[in-house]
């Protein structure tokens, strides 16, 4: 995977992985290695969210924070940026 | 990218079957102007849309209408659990059952499947948000024909959570349609299509 933004694709890296985990898990509940990696990727996802938002912007609309504008719908949607 | 949340949008708790009800909300489901085809048709349009506040009503309202075809699907699932072959039979539901079982699948009330034909995405602003508001008025329509038609106040509970969304849409919707008038030239907003005219596409 090709970004411009390295934050972006770790999150996107995270998010997959954990997607794919999730569906694992779907099947395999119980399955001990797939909750450790599940737990340690979702702490480092929700770590890796914040200092986006902090640094980017908002990816979902509750971490617009700006008490004077809400960013939600500024900048490029992911159809028009190259990093997707 | 789509993440789902355990939850519904407003609850759905009906504690009595109903197969003839179901027969009509499901046109909500799968009907020309239910909540599929409107998550679609936004969902859709949002691409060349111009605008930044337009962009991210037609996303955001897109994805309120998947909240909307789970509440719809919730409705009918707890309409037609627990029914018996009697109560099938009798209703008129058994022309669905025979089917589907009772599996949930997007049709209208009159059972046509649904179809991306009954919604368009022009790639004109203008076009396109005259359509939206429009298409929020139909189903506000359909709503209360539903109302009409209920008789079990659980389900009219959550479909009036939905009319009211309705309203709120269309208020939204003509809202960005002035917007968007707003950056075109107010003696004519048709000479010029801000998805398709511009520096390749002079008019």
């Amino acid at each position: 995977m090709q970004n411009n933004n390295n934050l972006l694709t770790a999150i996107q890296m995270y998010d997959f992985y954990l997607y794919d985990l999730q569906l694992y898990l779907d099947t395999h509940p119980t399955c001990r290695n797939a909750l450790a990696a599940f737990n340690k990727y979702r702490r480092l996802r929700s770590e890796a969210y914040e200092l986006y938002a902090k640094k980017y912007g908002p990816l979902t609309p509750s971490q617009s924070s700006s008490e004077d504008c809400f960013e939600w719908a500024e900048g490029p949607w992911p159809w028009e940026r190259s990093d997707g | 990218m789509f993440a789902y949340e355990k939850k519904l949008q407003y609850p759905v708790s009906i504690k009595r079957p109903n197969a003839k009800l179901a027969k009509v909300v499901i046109t909500q489901l799968g009907g020309p102007d239910g909540e599929l085809g409107a998550s679609l048709r936004y969902l859709s349009q949002r691409y060349t849309a111009p605008y930044s506040q337009v962009k991210g009503l037609l996303t955001d309202i897109g994805v309120e209408e998947l909240s909307h075809v789970e509440m719809i699907s919730t409705i009918v699932y707890q309409l037609t659990k627990d029914l018996s072959i009697d109560e099938i039979k009798k209703s008129g539901f058994d022309t669905y059952f025979v089917d589907h079982t009772t599996g949930i699948y997007p049709i209208a009330a009159s059972g046509v499947p649904f179809s991306a034909s009954i919604f368009q995405s022009c790639g004109d602003i203008l076009t396109d948000l005259t359509e939206d508001m429009a298409a929020e008025q139909k189903a506000r329509t359909t709503y209360d024909n539903i109302l009409r038609l209920s008789d079990d106040p659980d389900v009219s509970d959550a479909i009036r959570f939905l009319r009211q969304r309705e309203i709120i849409h269309f208020q939204r919707f003509g809202e960005a349609l002035r917007l968007a008038q707003e950056k075109l030239n107010s003696k004519n907003f048709y000479a010029f299509n801000p998805e398709f005219d511009g520096r390749n596409n002079k008019r």
